[in-house]
């Protein structure tokens, strides 16, 4: 595990409220996560869980501590760097897969390239290099109403890719998907981390789902209660 | 990345069109009355210059009484003396700078020929005033030196005149009985067509001075002096020349007010133009309050979409929008959708500008910079009123608008 560190929490808390009602979501967290792993974090709700993860993907700040995502001090940037931020470096997927209702599937996975400000015909090769990555050649003039879920959870993920990230933040990505989908979308994120290098977080509270991540990070009351390595849990 | 956000606003237009158009309705309404009120308004202006000027241009009439508050009628005071000939003769010898003056008295008197009927404007006059008015012949001739002098029984007639007796024919050498005188017709006067006030120019028979005041006036008065300026000369400047030589043979001390009133067309002119024009501003103005209302339209559906599409927002800033990028795709959703509504309210206000200057006569005046401060204003609300709606949008939470169902 020579990989250059990715993402590094450094006591990081994260606080709602004032007084009395205040509620440490995360409690000082130390976290480092390196390029190119696959991370599963797992937890009931009310773990901290998703906060970790909003703060990972650079959708949040910590109230306290340090939060650096590739050596920047990402937790002190201001919400339009951190927007930049997302949009060079992250690709989210999320459970409801969360595409643009009345657009295509192209369409949807073009968006980030438009923030980019790529142009049109190299915003629409990418994307259709994109969706032959995930496996939906031909599907690319559907809308979602057309897909299966399966298959909007695939132009989701096409979606997150297409702008090369180096992480890709999945929140319960198989959540809404019966079995044999689970498997399909798990298959291909482990395809992707494997030959693309991109490095993975992924939020689930599914043992089987968390089983496919090279390393389980377990969650619970604002803590980090087990930080486990597949290579260990073999040996 | 602009085309981009056009296209997408387009589309959200269209994916609502009964709202989209409801919407539009308020600018559509607001641009259609402004539009309409500030066309119709310039062509009654028009209207108006082109009434006074049928009455002559450069034109100064003298009549009899005191001179009443500003801009009001003159109106004739029965004591004081009214103007004569040698008021005429003295402004003929001593004044400079005037192209024609010419004496008129006027009356409604009855006219017949043969067993047609018709009350007619009888005018005493000379044959100066064709000059003065800017009035034309069509056939014929006017009056001669003599027949000025004497008093001869001759005239020339009107347009309405000559259709209510001769129809299209050829009116010249007829007689005709004016009051109780006959009258041979000499010429056919050009025809004027109404006032601005509904008064028919056309229905006119002229007549030597000295023939009307001795067979229909009964007396020497003259009721105007119509003075025409030269192309060198102001009316401004000819006025208190005017006033000097009618003081003179008047013999009214400079310390008196004067017992005549000398009314400068030009400056009624000005006056009625600049009447209609604030008239109009004044309609374009009310008009343009609804303008502001069809805004709030705006910027209420503009806060309706923000909210309904929180998740969209949420959506895009995580994938990595700008705060900028999501307020500029409501802006321009928000600028197309009101420039969308001034462009209808242009055809329809045009549209109706159009309609109201056929039943109106008025000449149908649009202005392009009256339509493209249209274009150009409701453009400007859609920004103004779009940018709070866009700023909220702007401004989400994208962990919160994620969340939003």
């Amino acid at each position: 595990m020579s990989a250059p560190l990715l993402i590094t929490f450094d006591k990081v808390w994260k606080s709602y409220g004032e007084g009395e009602a205040r509620v440490h979501a995360l409690a000082g967290v130390d976290l480092a996560i390196r390029r190119s792993e696959f991370v599963a974090i797992m937890g009931p709700s009310g773990s901290g869980k998703s906060t970790a993860m909003n703060i990972i993907g650079c959708l949040d700040t910590p109230t306290a501590g340090t939060y650096s995502f590739m050596g920047v001090d990402a937790g002190r940037l201001d919400r339009n760097r951190r927007a930049l931020l997302r949009n060079l470096y992250v690709g989210f997927v999320f459970q409801g897969y969360n595409l643009l209702p009345r657009s295509t599937a192209a369409e949807n996975v073009e968006l980030p390239l438009i923030y980019r400000g790529v142009a049109a015909r190299e915003r629409r090769e990418l994307a259709m290099q994109a969706l032959a990555q995930v496996g939906l050649v031909g599907r690319e003039h559907h809308t979602p109403a057309e897909l299966s879920g399966g298959q909007q959870q695939r132009v989701a993920i096409a979606r997150a890719i297409v702008t090369r990230p180096t992480l890709l933040v999945a929140d319960e990505p198989t959540g809404n998907l019966d079995t044999a989908r689970t498997h399909e979308i798990m298959e291909l994120l482990t395809t992707l981390n494997a030959e693309l290098g991109l490095s993975i977080v992924m939020v689930t509270h599914e043992a089987d789902v968390a089983d496919y991540a090279g390393r389980i990070v377990r969650f619970l009351d604002g803590h980090v209660a087990s930080d486990t390595l597949k290579a260990e849990e073999a040996a | 990345m602009i085309w981009e956000t056009v296209r997408l606003s387009l589309r959200s237009i269209r994916r609502n069109v009964l709202r989209s158009f409801l919407t539009l309705l308020g600018i559509v309404i607001g641009v259609a009355a402004v539009i309409a009120m500030l066309t119709i308004g310039s062509g009654t202006t028009e209207k108006v210059k082109a009434d006074i000027s049928k009455l002559g241009s450069n034109l100064l009439v003298v009549r009899a009484g005191r001179p009443a508050g500003p801009g009001g009628p003159g109106g004739l005071d029965q004591a004081v003396r009214p103007l004569a000939e040698k008021d005429v003769a003295a402004l003929v010898a001593h004044l400079s700078g005037a192209r024609a003056i010419s004496p008129a008295s006027q009356k409604q008197v009855r006219v017949i020929f043969g067993t047609e009927s018709l009350t007619s404007g009888v005018t005493g006059t000379d044959s100066a005033y064709l000059d003065a008015r800017d009035w034309k012949l069509v056939s014929g001739r006017p009056f001669s030196d003599s027949e000025t002098r004497a008093g001869t029984g001759v005239c020339l007639i009107g347009e309405t005149v000559r259709q209510q007796f001769f129809g299209a024919g050829d009116p010249e050498g007829e007689i005709i009985r004016v009051n109780r005188t006959s009258c041979k017709i000499i010429g056919l006067l050009e025809p004027k067509g109404y006032t601005g006030f509904g008064q028919d120019q056309d229905n006119v028979v002229l007549m030597p001075l000295h023939a009307y005041q001795r067979r229909i006036a009964g007396n020497r008065d003259i009721d105007n002096i119509y003075i025409a300026a030269d192309d060198r000369t102001p009316t401004t400047e000819l006025q208190p020349r005017v006033e000097d030589i009618l003081r003179d043979t008047r013999r009214i001390t400079p310390d008196r007010d004067p017992d005549f009133a000398i009314r400068d067309m030009t400056q009624i002119a000005d006056a009625m133009t600049s009447a209609t024009t604030t008239m109009t501003g004044m309609l374009g103005a009310v008009a343009g309050v609804s303008l502001l209302v069809g805004g709030i339209g705006i910027m209420n559906i503009m806060l309706v979409s923000v909210t309904e599409r929180t998740r969209e927002i949420g959506i895009r800033l995580a994938i990595g929008a700008h705060e900028k990028h999501i307020l500029i795709q409501f802006l321009v959703e928000a600028t197309v959708l009101s420039l969308l509504g001034g462009i209808i309210g242009i055809l329809i206000g045009l549209s109706l500008a159009g309609l109201a200057s056929m039943a109106l006569t008025i000449p149908f005046a649009p202005s392009p910079a009256v339509v493209l401060l249209a274009v150009g204003f409701s453009a400007l609300i859609g920004m103004v009123f779009g940018f709070f709606p866009a700023l909220r949008g702007a401004r989400l939470d994208p962990i919160d608008a994620l969340r939003h169902e």
